[in-house]
């Protein structure tokens, strides 16, 4: 497809802007001026619908395939919930900031102090911030909260390192590094969750936190996890509970309850909020007690006589770590999904999201090597090393999937699984989708087998064949000449 | 009762899936979370259909001050957004997609992404763009974090008249880093240069700015880029998108990576978010960018297509030695930052801001001839500028939010001393009646 650019015809708008009601002001200094108009497309506004709308046919997404991304929880979005975030577009986040501001403010902050609340319930905190923009935000604050609390006790030079298993989100180290951190890395045991062994050797009074996914990346719930919390505290290192797969274990147990200090949640994983092509997220963080202190400003209160305020005055903050008051637009996305669904609906939320991802895993089985064969949450990681015998590779299996209208699982990761094929099905998923799913997955594990070049040419139904990502590399053409 | 219509199995259906895993209830699946660390309360309210919950909404909705008249900015603007925004951003093929890592069936995503790129690109006049970041004031922080990579020193030069909210993210990003953090304090609304000339060295890794800045003065920069470039620092930019129909773009100026928060292009206010960061730099710089990358490439019978591209920078590659800890970005309201570029085109951007500008400056007149009201800055202002009131700003603001009119930013609690200034903003969307009813309210408000 052409892009905008190359539809450009010099002259031609697309929309046209009200009249001046005021004189025209003096014309800027020259040097102050850019020479030249910045050179953006000039096109109709049919021509802008068409060209936007033909691109939105060239993607797959959730609402016209099945999209069993892991560790994404790619579930279905209500449409209600666009509506509702809608009501709020007009409100101006500075009007709260106003002296006085937070009068006309009372539903925006209400909200976001309500919705704090119903996620330290379902996370078992005492108080959360919703300011973090996005998942790998919400673990850089929560580190820095951690920071920010043995700095408080006089041990912020003796607490060196965080400790991630190796089967962890690449954003868990990279949080911690910019929260000052080295990272210790424990591998993962034949029985699929961190070396208990290996992580009671990597703990010393020097570890600040220990990061963990749980259930993990391999979708296994940790039994020891309470063990392992224990051990991290009586090094006075905090616990820390990257929430990205809390869709498995709503109302079944709480993090706080297992001995987690922090906690962020991806809104737009588990509380229904669409991924828009890559964000915006919301990644709201959840504390103890003992961390309150150090939370980012402004910390929405309620006062004594129910009124919303902003908190600014707090000598122990870590200080803002986004300009207003986060993601708000998919805040009250996430606040209408919790209602909407109450207790009871948020609890069949993960019991249908554990119940298709075991029942995925059980009809794959046979077909493709499960490296971690026991009951799974609401993921499971199959390797495709059987299919690499006869020289295909997961991300051959993908391809084969995207002809055959299914977008394709998360491949290689984690990185500890050869092969890595992850398969997260999610709740909203109907076991026909399903099974059809399944059966597709089977033909091209039979596939592999018997022609394995099919599965090494796919796609073949798609705008574009297999693109070649090192010319790309090469010549970081990342802009349109102009 | 099915407690949530979101997940759509029936009760023998579910017994199917059962009998296949070989496990009697749903409850089995659990088995591997310890008895003892169940949750034993879950205090939830219960559900309800989508119609109340939308009705809940709505009456929290209702419950803040409607149809407020704005001439507050501060980062976020109220401008016009074309309809074509929402309709184009709403197409679900869209909003419903994940990040483009499987590009055959990606290109929609993949292909508007490298637009965007393009457009930052060529209204910043740099060489590459990243797919987004968070905000405005993340975008500043990663800058920094950039410029610290790229030249190893450890100190970064913060002009005081950056945004307050900016300066206070990139704070909290660099305060475990061990790096050393100078502010200059502002003259009148504009950086003290003689200040900033006192603390460039070559320990410098990057002096950020802010144009328009926080006061709403346009400084050229253009000198002061060589003297970042002499002492081999780099000059960081945080410029406002709107702005730059008219103004003299970074990459003319001498700015080496220029961020912004793109709010204002086609990004509702949403009480704060989201919008969008952006990122730009000179080519050179481009393996340390934070973020992803779209780049173009072939397919294997040679047609255009696009892949996200140099990951090796990023944090599922790189892990801790990552060039940033971002993942998901805000990719759908870069998509509406485009969608509002190429709707307004090259000649409206140009038009836009002139509108701006003729509005604020025919709103400057007027509130300067209000006895005792004085504008603070003697450089040209784009469509914010800083008055000085015979009392005190944060009196005035109070007593006009009452009037239903956000009058402007108090300076006080942002510089000291400045308990009588006011930075107001005007944008394209008030009316010269708005203009008006706002210079009698203040003018009432100053008499009381
Ligand atoms: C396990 C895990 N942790 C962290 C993240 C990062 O979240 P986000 O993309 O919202 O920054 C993700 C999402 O990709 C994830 O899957």
């Amino acid at each position: 497809m052409q892009l905008i650019y190359e539809q450009s015809v010099p002259g031609r708008r697309g929309v046209k802007l009200p009249a001046s009601d005021v004189p025209a002001a003096p014309a800027l200094p020259t040097p102050l001026l850019r020479k030249e108009a910045a050179g953006l497309a000039e096109v109709s506004e049919l021509d802008l619908v068409r060209h936007f709308t033909n691109l939105s046919r060239r993607n797959f997404s959730v609402d016209t395939n099945f999209y069993p991304l892991g560790s994404c929880t790619m579930k279905y979005n209500a449409k209600v919930l666009e509506n509702s975030a809608a009501l709020f577009a007009t409100f101006h986040p500075m009007t709260a900031l106003l002296p006085g501001g937070v009068d006309f403010c009372q539903g925006t902050l209400g909200m976001l102090h309500d919705l704090g609340l119903l996620l330290a319930e379902i996370t078992g905190m005492d108080e959360v911030t919703t300011q973090p923009l996005a998942g790998a935000h919400g673990e850089m604050t929560g580190i820095m909260l951690i920071a920010a609390y043995h700095a408080a006790k006089g041990n912020r030079a003796k607490k060196k390192y965080v400790v991630v298993p190796d089967s962890s989100h690449g954003t868990n180290p990279a949080s911690a590094a910019i929260a000052g951190y080295e990272i210790i890395t424990v591998p993962t045991a034949p029985y699929g969750d961190m070396d208990l062994e290996l992580f009671k050797k990597a703990m010393t009074d020097e570890v600040a936190a220990v990061m963990m996914t749980c259930p993990n990346t391999l979708g296994l719930f940790n039994p020891h996890i309470k063990e392992i919390s224990d051990i991290a505290h009586s090094h006075d290192a905090l616990m820390y509970y990257d929430g990205a797969n809390l869709n498995a274990i709503m109302g079944k147990v709480k993090p706080g309850d297992v001995g987690f200090d922090v906690i962020h949640v991806n809104l737009h994983k588990t509380f229904g909020t669409p991924h828009g092509g890559g964000g915006p997220g919301s990644g709201p963080v959840g504390v103890k007690k003992a961390l309150i202190p150090f939370l980012p400003q402004p910390r929405i209160v309620k006062d004594a006589a129910g009124i919303l305020q902003l908190e600014t005055t707090n000598p122990g903050t870590i200080g803002r770590t986004a300009n207003f008051f986060g993601n708000f637009g998919v805040m009250a996305k996430a606040y209408a999904y919790i209602i909407m669904l109450g207790g009871k609906g948020l609890i069949r939320v993960s019991e249908q999201a554990v119940l298709n991802a075991n029942y995925i895993k059980e009809r794959l089985k046979p077909y493709y090597d499960l490296p971690y064969d026991m009951t799974c949450m609401h993921e499971c990681v199959f390797s495709a090393s059987k299919q690499l015998a006869h020289g295909v590779h997961a991300i051959d299996i993908a391809k084969f999937l995207i002809d055959r209208g299914y977008h394709p699982p998360t491949v290689y990761f984690p990185m500890i699984v050869k092969e890595a094929i992850m398969i997260e099905p999610t709740e909203t998923e109907s076991k026909a989708t399903m099974d059809a799913f399944i059966e597709v997955m089977i033909e091209a594990a039979k596939t592999a087998e018997s022609n394995p070049q099919a599965l090494l040419d796919a796609p073949l139904t798609m705008p574009i064949s297999r693109l070649d990502e090192t010319k790309a590399a090469r010549e970081q053409n990342v802009c349109c000449a102009w | 009762m099915n407690d949530s219509h979101y997940c759509p199995h029936t009760p023998e259906e579910i017994a199917e899936m059962l009998s296949v895993i070989g496990v009697s209830g749903v409850e089995d699946l659990f088995a591997p979370i310890p008895a003892a660390l169940r949750a034993t309360t879950f205090n939830l309210p219960s559900g309800m259909s989508e119609f109340e919950t939308h009705g809940r909404m709505q009456a929290i909705a209702g419950e803040n001050s409607q149809g407020m008249i704005n001439f507050i900015g501060g980062g976020f603007y109220d401008h016009l957004i074309p309809s074509v925004v929402d309709h184009l951003s709403g197409r679900s093929e869209f909003y419903t997609a994940y990040t483009p890592y499987q590009p055959e069936c990606s290109q929609g995503t993949l292909q508007a992404l490298f637009e965007y790129q393009t457009a930052i690109c060529r209204l910043t006049g740099l060489d590459v763009s990243n797919a987004s970041l968070y905000d405005g004031g993340t975008a500043c922080a990663e800058a920094a974090m950039m410029a610290l990579r790229i030249t190893g020193r450890n100190k970064i030069v913060l002009d005081g008249c950056v945004s307050p909210f900016s300066r206070q993210v990139l704070k909290t990003y660099l305060f475990n880093l061990d790096v050393e953090i100078v502010e200059i304090a502002p003259q009148s609304g504009l950086l003290d240069r003689a200040g900033l000339a006192g603390v460039l060295d070559d320990s410098v890794a990057a002096v950020l700015v802010q144009n328009p800045n926080f006061f709403g003065s346009i400084e050229d920069f253009s000198v002061l880029a060589d003297q970042v470039h002499g002492v081999g620092a780099l000059l960081i930019g945080s410029v406002y998108p709107i702005a730059l129909g008219m103004l003299k773009s970074p990459g003319e100026i001498g700015i080496d990576i220029a961020v912004g928060d793109g709010q204002s292009l086609g990004n509702p206010l949403s009480f704060g978010g989201p919008s969008f960061g952006f990122i730009a730099a000179t080519k050179k710089y481009i393996r340390n960018m934070p973020g992803r990358i779209v780049g173009e490439t072939v397919d294997r019978n040679g047609k255009r297509g696009y892949v996200l591209t140099l990951q090796a920078r990023e944090q599922h590659i790189k892990r801790h030695k990552a060039t940033s800890n971002i993942c998901s970005n805000q990719g759908l309201c870069a998509l509406r930052g485009l969608i509002f570029l190429s709707s307004v085109g090259k000649a409206g951007l140009a038009d836009l801001a002139r509108l701006n500008r003729d509005k604020a400056e025919y709103a400057k007149a007027q509130l300067a001839g209000i006895p005792g009201v004085s504008v603070l800055q003697s450089a040209v202002t784009f469509n914010e500028f800083t008055l000085v009131l015979p009392k005190k700003a944060d009196q005035v603001v109070t007593a006009l939010l009452e009037k239903g009119i956000a009058a402007g930013v108090p300076l006080g609690q942002y510089y000291a001393g400045s308990e009588n200034a006011l930075v107001v903003t005007v944008t394209e969307k008030r009316t010269k009646k708005e203009i008006d009813l706002f210079v009698r309210e203040l003018e009432a408000a100053l008499c009381n």
